[in-house]
This record gives C-alpha cells, sequence and structure tokens, in this order.
C-alpha cells in the first residue's frame, strides 16, 4: 500500500507526527515551569489522526478543532512560534493571548476554532460547508471530536443537516477511548461510526494509530465531499497518551491501567509509520533521525519565539470583543 | 409617506438587504411558508440557498450561522419564538457571542439573530412569552428593540450590515404597529437613542412596544393634569446611547424606566445603575422602575396582566416621581 505514496509525502506525514509529538512534549515541560498558565490537553498518542486526516486537506479547506486541538493546528500547517507564544499568553501568539490552549486556532489556515465545548465544532464546520457548496467552491469542511461528544445532542443535528443538505463535511471522531475517565463503552452501546448510518452518510472505522490508513480513508471521504455526494463519518480508534490533560499524572488516577497504555505504545503511529517508511524503502533511518533533529530544533527556536513575544497590554484587555465597538461598548469594570 | 406594518418593515428589509448583497442568507423553521409574513417572497427572490428551512435543531442551525458567517457569509437566523435560543445558548453564548475575543480577533461574526413575537401576546404562558434580551446584552451580543416600523427597517438593515453578532428583538405587539416607512434602503446608526416626545417634568426611558405605551400615557398627563413627559426611547439595548440618555436625565431630574423585562438584573436595572453612577446630582427624585415581575408568565389572563408592566403603573410613577420632594 505504502509503494503507491511518493516519498516526500510520506516523510512529511512522519514529519508531521513527529513535530506534534515534540510540541506536546515541550508544552508538558512548560506547564510543569509554570510557564503555561491554565489547562492544555496533550494530543500525544494521536498524531496520526491530526496528520492522516490534515494530509488529504488543503489550505483552503476549514477543520472545526477541539479542546485537543494542538494537534490538528499543527498538521494544518500551523506555526511552532506562534503556537507556543499563545500557549505563552503573548501577543505574537495565534490568538494575541486572547485563547489558549483551548481555543488556539489559525483562521488563516482554516481552523475555524477551537472549543473547549465538547461536539460545539460540528454545525460551525457545516455551516462554512454550506458557504463551500453555495459559492461552488471545491473545498470541504471537518469538523474533529472525541468519542465524548458522540453523545452531545449537537453532533447528532449537525450530522443530519449534513445528510439532508449533501454538504461537504467530513465528521472525525478521534475515539481515544475515554472521555475525561469515563470509558466509552460504559456510556454507549454501539460503536460511533455505526450511528452514521441512521444519517444515511457512510460510517467507517479505521485504525487511528496507523497514519496511512487514516489517510486513506480521508482521501475517500474528500473525494466524496468535493463531487457533491455528501458527509462522511469516519472513526479512529486511538489513544491518549498523556491525562485528559497536563497535570492528571499527578493526580494518581486508576481509570486507565499501566498495561493497556504499553499495549496501546507498542502501536505507537510514529514509531509505525519510520519502520513502515523503511521497509518500502521511502527513507533510511538517516532520513528519520535528520528529521527529528529538524524537528528539534524548530520546537527550539519556537519556545524562543514565543519567550521573546511581548505579553499583551492589561489596558487592552477588551479589544478584539467587537469588530465595530462604541463607546463604553465593550464596557470596563468601573467607570473610566 | 407610505405606511407599513412593522412587520412589513421587515420583510421590506429582509428582501432590500438579501438583494444589496449576495452574501446575506437567512435560516431557521419555516422560514420559506414565511407564516406571519416577515419572511414572504424570499424564497422565491433568493432560492434554496439563501433561504433554509432547517429541521427542529435550533442549536446547530445556530452554530451553522456561526460557521457561515467565519467562511465569510452574512446569515441572519431566526427563531419563531424568543425562548428557542435556550435551546440553542451554548451555539449563542460560549461560540458566537465569544468567539471574535477568543480568537484575539482573528475574524468576524456578521450574524443577525432575529427574535420573533417577543414578549408576551395574552394567553401564550409559560415559554412562549419571554423577552430575554437581558440575557443576550449579559453575553455581550449587540442587542436592537425597535418601537416602530421605520426604526424596524433601518435597525433591521444596520444590523445585517454591522461586522459583529446582532439581535433583533421583533416584540409581538409591535408586529401589526403601522408608520411611515420610506421605500429605500436606509439604515438607522446603533447607540443613537430617540426622544420620540420631548417634555421638561419627568424623563420616562420606554423600551420596545412600550414606547407606544408610554407616548398615549405622556398625551393624557399632559391633557388631563398639565405634567411635560419626555419619552426616551434608546432604540439599541447595547450599544447604549448614554449621552443621548443623560441629556434627557439631566433635562428633567426625574426618571421612571418603563421595561418588560424581569425587575431582577432586568434591563431597567442596568439602566437605573447607570444614571445613578453618572447622574445622581441632577436626580431630584429616586429612579423608578416599572418592570414585568420575576416569575414565568402565568396563563390566566387577569394574572397575565398583573405580571406584565401597565400603563397605570407607568402613570402612578410618573405623578409620584413629579411629586417626590427631599423632606
Amino acid at each position: 500500500m505504502s509503494n503507491i505514496m511518493p516519498a516526500p509525502f510520506a516523510r512529511s506525514l512522519y514529519y508531521n507526527m513527529a513535530r506534534i509529538r515534540q510540541f506536546e512534549n515541550r508544552v508538558v515541560t512548560l506547564v510543569d515551569d509554570n510557564e503555561i498558565a491554565g489547562v492544555c490537553h496533550e494530543y500525544s498518542g494521536q498524531e496520526a489522526v491530526a496528520v492522516g486526516i490534515c494530509g488529504a486537506l488543503t489550505t483552503s479547506d476549514i477543520v472545526t478543532s477541539t479542546h485537543r486541538g494542538h494537534g490538528h493546528t499543527l498538521a494544518k500547517g500551523g506555526d511552532v512560534g506562534r503556537m507556543f507564544a499563545e500557549l505563552l499568553a503573548r501577543t505574537g501568539g495565534y490568538n494575541k493571548g486572547r485563547g489558549g490552549s483551548m481555543h488556539i486556532a489559525d483562521v488563516g489556515i482554516g481552523i475555524f476554532g477551537a472549543n473547549g465545548i465538547v461536539g460545539a465544532g460540528a454545525p460551525i464546520a457545516c455551516g462554512a460547508a454550506h458557504k463551500f457548496k453555495a459559492a461552488r467552491e471545491n473545498r470541504v469542511a471537518v469538523s474533529f471530536f472525541g468519542d465524548g461528544a458522540i453523545n452531545q445532542g449537537v453532533l447528532h443535528e449537525a450530522m443530519n443537516l449534513a445528510a439532508i443538505w449533501d454538504l461537504p463535511v467530513i465528521f472525525v471522531c478521534e475515539n481515544n477511548q475515554y472521555a475525561i475517565s469515563t470509558p466509552l463503552k460504559e456510556v454507549t452501546i454501539l460503536d460511533p461510526y455505526v450511528r452514521a448510518q441512521s444519517y444515511g452518510m457512510p460510517g467507517v472505522c479505521v485504525d487511528g494509530m496507523d497514519v496511512e490508513a487514516v489517510y486513506h480513508a480521508a482521501l475517500t471521504a474528500t473525494e466524496r465531499a468535493r463531487t457533491g455526494k455528501g458527509p462522511t463519518f469516519i472513526e479512529c480508534q486511538t489513544y491518549r497518551y498523556f491525562g485528559h490533560y497536563t497535570g492528571e499524572r499527578h493526580m494518581k488516577m486508576n481509570y486507565r491501567s499501566q498495561e493497556e497504555l504499553d499495549r496501546w505504545k507498542l502501536r505507537d503511529p510514529i514509531k509505525i509509520w519510520a519502520a513502515r517508511m523503511m521497509e518500502s524503502g521511502l527513507c533510511a533511518q538517516e532520513d528519520i533521525e535528520a528529521i527529528d533533529a529538524e524537528v528539534n530544533i524548530e520546537i527550539d527556536r519556537g519556545v524562543e519565539f514565543a519567550r521573546s513575544s511581548p505579553p499583551p497590554n492589561p489596558a487592552e484587555a477588551l479589544d478584539c470583543m467587537y469588530a465595530v465597538p462604541y463607546p463604553n461598548t465593550p464596557a470596563w469594570g468601573v467607570e473610566p | 409617506m407610505r405606511q407599513l406594518r412593522f412587520l412589513q418593515a421587515m420583510n421590506e428589509a429582509y428582501h432590500q438587504a438579501m438583494g444589496a448583497d449576495e452574501s446575506v442568507m437567512i435560516i431557521g423553521e419555516d422560514i420559506r411558508g414565511g407564516i406571519r409574513g416577515e419572511t414572504k417572497g424570499l424564497h422565491g427572490a433568493f432560492g434554496d440557498l439563501r433561504v433554509l428551512d432547517t429541521p427542529i435543531s435550533e442549536a446547530a442551525f445556530t452554530g451553522f450561522a456561526t460557521g457561515a458567517a467565519l467562511a465569510g457569509l452574512r446569515p441572519i437566523v431566526q427563531f419563531q419564538v424568543p425562548s428557542l435560543i435556550y435551546v440553542a445558548f451554548d451555539q449563542l453564548v460560549n461560540q458566537a457571542a465569544k468567539m471574535r475575543l477568543m480568537l484575539g480577533g482573528q475574524a468576524n461574526l456578521p450574524i443577525t439573530y432575529t427574535l420573533m413575537v417577543s414578549g408576551s401576546r395574552g394567553g401564550n404562558a409559560g415559554q412562549h412569552s419571554d423577552n430575554p434580551y437581558p440575557y443576550l446584552l449579559h453575553a455581550g451580543f449587540k442587542v436592537v428593540c425597535p418601537s416602530n416600523a421605520y426604526d424596524a427597517k433601518g435597525l433591521m438593515i444596520q444590523a445585517i450590515r454591522e461586522d459583529d453578532p446582532v439581535v433583533f428583538i421583533a416584540s409581538a405587539m409591535s408586529l401589526p404597529q403601522k408608520g411611515p416607512v420610506p421605500e429605500e434602503i436606509y439604515a438607522v446608526p446603533f447607540g443613537c437613542g430617540d426622544v420620540k416626545r420631548e417634555g421638561s417634568d419627568v424623563t420616562v426611558i420606554a423600551i420596545g412596544h412600550l414606547v407606544p405605551e408610554a407616548l398615549a400615557v405622556a398625551e393624557r398627563l399632559a391633557q388631563e393634569k398639565n405634567i411635560s413627559v419626555e419619552v426616551w426611547d434608546p432604540r439599541s439595548l447595547l450599544p447604549l446611547d448614554r449621552e443621548g440618555l443623560l441629556k434627557s436625565v439631566k433635562k428633567t431630574g426625574r426618571v421612571v424606566i418603563y421595561d418588560d423585562t424581569n425587575r431582577t438584573c432586568g434591563f431597567a436595572a442596568e439602566l437605573s445603575a447607570i444614571i445613578g453612577e453618572l447622574a445622581f446630582s441632577s436626580l431630584k427624585a429616586p429612579i423608578k422602575r416599572v418592570t414585568r415581575a420575576d416569575v414565568p408568565m402565568p396563563f390566566n389572563l387577569a394574572l397575565e396582566a398583573a405580571v406584565l408592566p401597565k400603563p397605570q403603573q407607568l402613570e402612578d410613577a410618573i405623578l409620584a416621581v413629579r411629586s417626590y420632594a427631599h423632606v
């Protein structure tokens, strides 16, 4: 299967996954060192999903991201420096320090919001897809969400809208098995992808640790969307290496066993893909090491950029609320 | 000038705005059918892709508009009853209202939300009688509440042109009211209140459908008691024309606020606080509020009347602030 993939593209998949992994490893350090405030939800372990899906997208396609969204923006081509700057709450960040980890987004490369509310991005993706369809633009919208969203009403409403209007939407369920600590199997009878059938759209389940499998599923779905045939639901079976958020590893939570974690790590998406590329003659060990080193430098530079970016001015705390502000609108907490 | 009903003025605004800008679309339940008339003819004129009838999925079509706006359209979202916004509250409050700031200003959200038949209509009980604008103001939406057909058309045009989310309150009691409306397209700017009647003794700040009621009370008091009441209509609640408000308050020094939202944290409470903070030294009497009571609307008509603000209460309040003197 790999033989049909050109070597530069195969390597770019590796590069993008390595970038997410190293980015998140650095995020953990920065959180531990109190350089990042608030809460981060690391994407580590799920890299093949974002990279496989976004591999089938162009810059003009859009995605709606989630609270675990660093991977989506990076896979879509986000700049590491501007992402770190946002996490460090600096003006150089994508959201000028107004969004942070849960809302990090580069609208310019088609990230239509990262969302702290589970499932909330799905109708937003549908609305964008309607515009693409109405304007006869050959673009698609992807809505990423976790298994936790599968029982959220608005997701189902959105799937129905996409289906009745043949919208160019791809619903990507990143099934990492747990909604915080609640196992999917305890709260859901059928597998997520089965539900797509109720809305009259194809639903497929792929190995979310296999970037190639995810990419091929995404290609089929984008092809369908771009030819006016409507939405597709892709469930990606995957696993998150860290807890729900950074701090969880200090909390002695026991909803997942070490054995389970180890078992998933044996199928690490980055290692699997590196091995397959080498087996297929798409690259050599030195190439992998060179990419890792390149990413390492990119991450270092990104953190440097973020640290050198100035923090926002508190006098501008109300900026960005409106495109058209008026006197006292928005209002400060005391009369000026 | 030609007379149109409030509802017809809305319809004309929709047609003219959609005719002038092809990025304007409208979405909601039973839009094409246009049962009441405000969306009449839109589907025939602008087609399937710009006039969308949805399933009963308020949260989804509200979020849909957010996505469409991010992609470059200017959606109008019509809620056929105001209390349907509660079903879509996450998409309104957590998404549309917060998105621009959360994105650091990367994108605009030019969305107009029309709340049809707002307020009480007589016997519609607990879930079809709300005037939910305080919730929306609190969430940071720009909100307009026109009191006549002229303002309805002009504020709707401005709402659709505005590059931010705007809520348009279409009060049930205002919809059939007739008034002069120019045929050409025009906008009433936000943040510009309107002195609907000049007066010198007492300022009545009235909102939406209560403006005509306040004008009738003012007229009666002028004739029967020789009291000169100024009626001030904010027209847009956010942004609020503070300058116009304070000008009237400082002129009369006596204020009654007439608003059909709950007493606790209702819009009258906010107005009252602004006046107290910024015009205390001009006040000759305590501010009085005539508002809706703090309960869901009971079904029985006599109970409904007991809960709603009434012209008699307004008159009593005007007389009380008029005769108030420090001892």
